[in-house]
């Protein structure tokens, strides 16, 4: 059954593989158009209906929830993976509280741009601001971006240093650390109450607005969707830089980059910091278009899930971590009768994935390479644990 | 804050911390053992401990255990719900070297992999006591398990007692015999690796698996045995347990793994010794931590000193080894 | 060569069906049910699956029986109870908000059955025109947001914080500790209690949740000398609370609101609760109006549990307004809003906020015994 299993994967594996080395064959102009085609149809997904692709809709079942809002769902889940990727996948730190960046960055919103925050409240105190006052959105964008990349650098400064496995707890600790904080701090987050009206673009949620009103999602989507194709572009810039580089280097051999003249740590600062950034970035956008956020949801299975979704899709691999986003959180929606039986899911799809494909999907070529290149040193030397 | 009030009674609060870390220190022994031999982390140890409490749970409910039973019983139950718990914890240990580890060591796969594996087997085992054990029951085991994903609660075996009184600072029998107990079996396993054969075994190949190999340790045997040695101390740890606080929960496990975990590498992981001073040591923080802000601080004080012990002492409180420290 | 025409080719003409599907899409939603005479659509939503499912399942049960009875005794209505699972997370109720607010056939909703998810979505139910009758919300802020189409037929956690001072008055309680577990329902409830009992107040702690040992707080509860404990929040840390209360030997007696109404509750502290008193916005079984209880117990094999008779009141609302013949989202809005009738749980008549009229909301002591709830005494109000 499991050799089955193992040929069947190991044909769509190499089917994979013969479309990639195909694509890269394409001339140039080809390549463009395929690309411009595809980001059209990401653009039109909300509107699906082409005849036959219709019950991929999740409202195509009864109690099936609002497709442009799962698309969006699955959208920031994979601004998620591919910044938790640059961490994980690139950089090869184990971050299990990234959960936490993406609560800084809801929580950052939520502070400065919703008027019912007490953070808001105190400033409209302090400066005789009219109550209706509250940070625009574009500057709780940013503001949330930097919080995050500055939370980023703290935690990674005193924690980087350490080994991977001690990382993976500290990091742990430190997603827990910000939810009970939240939790807590009632004077500063508004404590399990949450905190509602939270801006998006056009100013306060309200009926009245033009493009992000209240009953329709799309428009969400298609701002969700945009950023992550300009992340997308953006990391994958820098993948291919120095930076990017040094990661790769950092991950595979610490000792043999640090002789090379790679800093090891500041590479993986770097890393740590724009991970943290992005995820800050879908928690803002998160917390924009739900409009209201409670401390109840950033807990720890979150952060798990994230780590799910980058290992099974392939992590090292942007279309992968891409791919696991998409179906951890599309699957469930889509397929609601399994709700209750959703984690059991996620915890077989992670142990069958790691010890069938410990690649992921997707794979990274160059991961699969070393994951090989391990095996194969395995079997020359079966004693070595 | 409260410093009056943890002055005051602050024998009192050091006992509490204690009887509390007794427990994070025989789960973190679990952590421990595997991290020193094999350098991983067995992220699933906490449900290890979780199936041993439910062991317990179901052994007690198949006697009919009543509250505050005889003495003589009282013993029986105790014994009886170790072996169950030992054997249902050390066999979920070994069933997941088995089924999930070893595939992945014969293929070398990095430390991430390993850790994430335990993640999801970690999850099916939360859902599985959750949610499938009173399905698959059915009707037939309703009162054995109940709903699992609610709290459960089990007979008080031991009426608890103050035993012993010194100033304002109460011992209960309870506290007691779970400290002695914890240091006891703390005590047994350190015998047990530093003195015996088996235990030599078990340092030659946390110290060099080649050589040990070369010299004839059977490596698989060394890696069930301190498997089974780690599911037999959360065993342990799950019959205290049970004892002191008397209910369990499928998801019992996660947060007390997590404490457990920070005991380990508090006081320096892979080091037995430094299981129980770290142990210790998180319990006693914990409690001064609630007792000085409030309970609802107590994590985030023990992941904070996590932090700040790990910044000026990367390796924990007494420093890595299981093999080298002793051997 | 001729390979990649073919694909270039491909590529075009699945644009081209693109584009072209893109014109007669349909939005999913839309499609009007034909119904008789009377009837229509009724969203709930709530927590069905996950671990706070015990809570809000009776009241999902009460819906569906209200519905079905109302079914079974008007042939030519046809009232649909369409369930939108939330897991209790507010960021999958808002989508769920969208796609009924977007779905021209529903004209109701019940729920949401926790705080957060009902906060979260009242803005996009408001703008819909969609009635929205909670049957287990009870934060009490909720109400005071200026929202134009929420209704909840429960007392909101102010009344029943009020009903517990007026017990605890009652009782001649000297010192008063208050524990909550820092959710939105033990903190709120707690603050709530807090500000009615006044000097009474003789200490408070937070627990967290999945908490299992409470040395630092039963130490807090000794030293403070309490002869009463309140403690706001759900089973999972109240039984191991009381537990370990009672085993270190303290004599207080226990209070809680109604997340403790709950089976779970006496066994999961297994002896450690007797005597404990269990406040609950819910009338027992016995008292509740018409054959409510019975029919509960027949469809579904066990007692209506916490908020099973709201979830029966607040389908019977629409199902009224049904039977008047209300058609549109506005009138039944209207319907709502002007309600006044005897309900099973109790007199629903809401006020300008939305909130079920004070002095009809009935709240209820009842105690443990052994492994039952047991109905006390009705509580004064105030």
């Amino acid at each position: 059954m499991i050799d089955k299993i193992r040929s069947a994967d190991r044909r769509r594996v190499s089917m994979l593989t013969s479309v990639g080395d195909r694509f890269r064959a394409l001339p140039k102009w080809q390549q463009a158009a395929a690309i411009v085609a595809l980001v059209a149809f990401l653009y039109y997904l909300p509107l699906l209906g082409i005849p036959g692709l219709t019950w991929l809709r999740t409202d195509s079942i009864a109690g099936g929830n609002n497709w442009a809002g799962v698309l969006f769902v699955c959208a920031i889940y994979v601004l998620v993976a591919i910044g938790l990727n640059v961490v994980v996948g690139l950089a090869g730190l184990l971050d299990l509280g990234y959960i936490g960046f993406f609560a800084i960055g809801a929580y950052s919103v939520a502070l400065f741009g919703s008027v019912n925050s007490p953070v808001v409240k105190w400033i409209q105190q302090e400066f005789d601001l009219p109550p209706t006052w509250a940070v625009t959105w574009a500057v709780c964008l940013l503001l949330s971006i930097v919080l995050t990349l500055i939370s980023g650098v703290l935690l990674g400064w005193p924690t980087l240093r350490l080994r991977g496995d001690y990382l993976a707890i500290v990091t742990l600790g430190f997603g827990e650390i910000i939810r009970i904080v939240a939790r807590n701090a009632t004077g500063l987050t508004n404590g399990p109450q949450g905190i509602s009206a939270i801006p998006g673009p056009e100013g306060p949620p309200s009926g009245d607005n033009k493009v992000f009103g209240l009953i329709d999602a799309k428009p969400w989507y298609w701002l969700a969707i945009t950023m992550v194709l300009l992340m997308v572009f953006l990391v994958r810039r820098l993948e291919h830089s120095r930076v990017g580089r040094a990661w790769l280097a950092v991950r595979e051999d610490e000792d043999a980059a640090a002789v090379m003249g790679v800093y090891p740590f500041k590479a993986k600062l770097w890393a740590f910091a724009i991970g943290a950034a992005l995820g800050g970035l879908s928690g803002f956008l998160f917390g924009s278009r739900n409009a209201f956020i409670d401390p109840t949801q950033f807990n720890a299975n979150l952060s798990i899930l994230f780590v799910a979704m980058v290992v099974v899709g392939g992590s090292g691999n942007m279309i992968g971590v891409s791919l696991g986003a998409v179906l951890l959180a599309y699957l469930p929606e889509r397929f609601r009768e399994v709700a209750d039986y959703r984690w059991l899911a996620f915890g077989l799809a992670m142990v069958l994935v790691m010890i069938l494909r410990p690649q992921g999907l997707i794979p990274s070529r160059r991961r699969a390479r070393e994951l090989k290149d391990r095996a194969a040193a395995a079997e020359e030397a079966p004693a070595h644990v | 804050m409260h410093f009056d009030e943890l002055i005051g009674h602050l024998g009192q609060h050091t006992v509490d911390g204690l009887s509390k870390g007794a427990i994070y220190a025989l789960i973190a022994l679990g952590y421990t053992l595997v991290y020193g031999v094999l350098r991983l982390i067995n992220f699933a140890h906490s449900e290890v401990f979780m199936v041993g409490t439910f062991a317990v749970l179901g052994l007690w409910t198949a006697f009919g255990v009543k509250n505050n039973p005889p003495i003589g019983q009282a013993v029986l139950f105790l014994v009886l719900g170790l072996i169950a718990a030992a054997i249902a914890s050390g066999g979920t240990a070994l069933a997941i070297e088995r089924i999930a580890y070893r595939p992945l060591r014969r293929k070398n796969a990095p430390p991430l992999i390993f850790l994430i594996t335990a993640i999801g087997i970690s999850l099916v085992l939360v859902e599985v006591f959750g949610l499938l054990l009173p399905d698959v029951a059915g009707g037939a085991l309703p009162t054995l398990f109940g709903r699992a994903r609610q709290i459960v609660g089990m007979p008080t075996i031991i009426q608890q007692e103050t035993l012993l009184q010194i100033g304002n600072t109460a011992i209960t029998n309870i506290q007691l015999i779970v400290f002695v107990s914890a240091v006891v079996m703390m005590a047994l396993l350190d015998w047990f690796i530093n003195r015996t054969r088996y235990g030599r075994g078990v340092r030659a190949v946390a110290q060099n698996p080649e050589t040990a190999a070369l010299m004839g340790v059977n490596q698989e045997r060394v890696i069930m045995l301190i498997f089974m040695l780690g599911g037999i101390m959360a065993g342990a740890a799950a019959l205290l347990w049970s004892m002191r606080f008397g209910f369990t929960q499928n998801s019992i496990g996660f947060v007390l793994g997590l404490k457990a975990f920070t005991a380990a590498v508090l006081g320096g992981i892979g080091n037995l010794r430094g299981a129980l001073v770290g142990g210790l040591f998180l319990g006693i923080v914990e409690v001064y931590g609630a007792t000085l802000f409030a309970s609802n601080w107590e994590d985030v004080i023990a992941f904070v000193v996590l932090i700040v012990v790990l910044m000026f002492r990367p390796t924990g409180l007494l420093g890595e080894s299981l093999g080298r420290a002793r051997a | 060569m001729r390979r990649s025409y073919v694909r270039a080719l491909g590529a075009a003409a699945l644009a081209v069906a693109m584009v072209g599907a893109a014109g007669c899409q349909d939005t999913g939603g839309g499609e009007t049910t034909a119904s008789g005479d009377c009837g229509g659509k009724i969203a709930i939503f709530g927590a069905f699956t996950g671990d706070n499912a015990g809570l809000v399942l009776p009241s999902l049960n009460g819906a569906k029986l209200a519905v079905k009875q109302f079914n079974e005794k008007n042939s030519n209505c046809k009232v649909t109870l369409q369930e939108f699972d939330t897991q209790g997370d507010p960021a999958v109720a808002t989508p769920f908000a969208n796609q009924i607010a977007g779905d021209n056939s529903f004209l109701g909703v019940i729920g949401g059955h926790f705080s957060g998810e009902s906060d979260a979505t009242m803005p996009i139910y408001q703008a819909a025109g969609l009635a929205m009758v909670s049957p287990s919300a009870t934060r009490a802020d909720l109400t005071q947001k200026g929202n134009k189409s929420f209704f909840r037929v429960v007392g909101n956690d102010g009344t029943q914080a009020g009903a517990v001072a007026t017990y605890l008055k009652s009782q001649n309680a000297a010192k008063v500790f208050t524990i909550d577990d820092g959710s939105a329902y033990g903190a709120g409830i707690t603050a709530e209690l807090a500000k009615n009992i006044g000097s009474t107040l003789a200490g408070t702690d937070k627990i967290q949740e999945k908490q299992a040992q409470f040395d630092a707080t039963i130490s807090k509860i000794k030293a403070a000398q309490a002869d009463f404990v309140f403690y706001g929040g759900y089973t999972r840390e109240a039984a191991p609370l009381v537990k370990q209360m009672r085993a270190a030997g303290i004599q207080a007696k226990f209070v809680g609101p109604d997340g403790l109404y709950d089976p779970a509750f006496p066994k999961g502290a297994s002896g450690g609760a007797e005597g404990a008193i269990i406040t609950c916005p819910c009338l027992p079984a016995d008292k509740a109006g018409g054959t409510f209880s019975a029919d509960y117990q027949k469809e579904f094999g066990q007692a209506p549990g916490s908020y099973g008779a709201e979830g029966f009141d607040g389908a019977q609302i629409y199902l009224d307004a049904f039977k008047d013949g209300k058609k549109t989202r506005a009138d039944i809005l209207a319907y709502v809003k002007a309600y006044d009738k005897q309900g099973v749980s109790k007199y629903i008549k809401f006020d300008d906020k939305g909130d079920v009229d004070p002095s009809k909301v009935v709240i209820w002591a009842y105690q443990i015994k052994g492994e039952e709830i047991s109905a006390l005494q009705e509580l004064k109000l105030s």
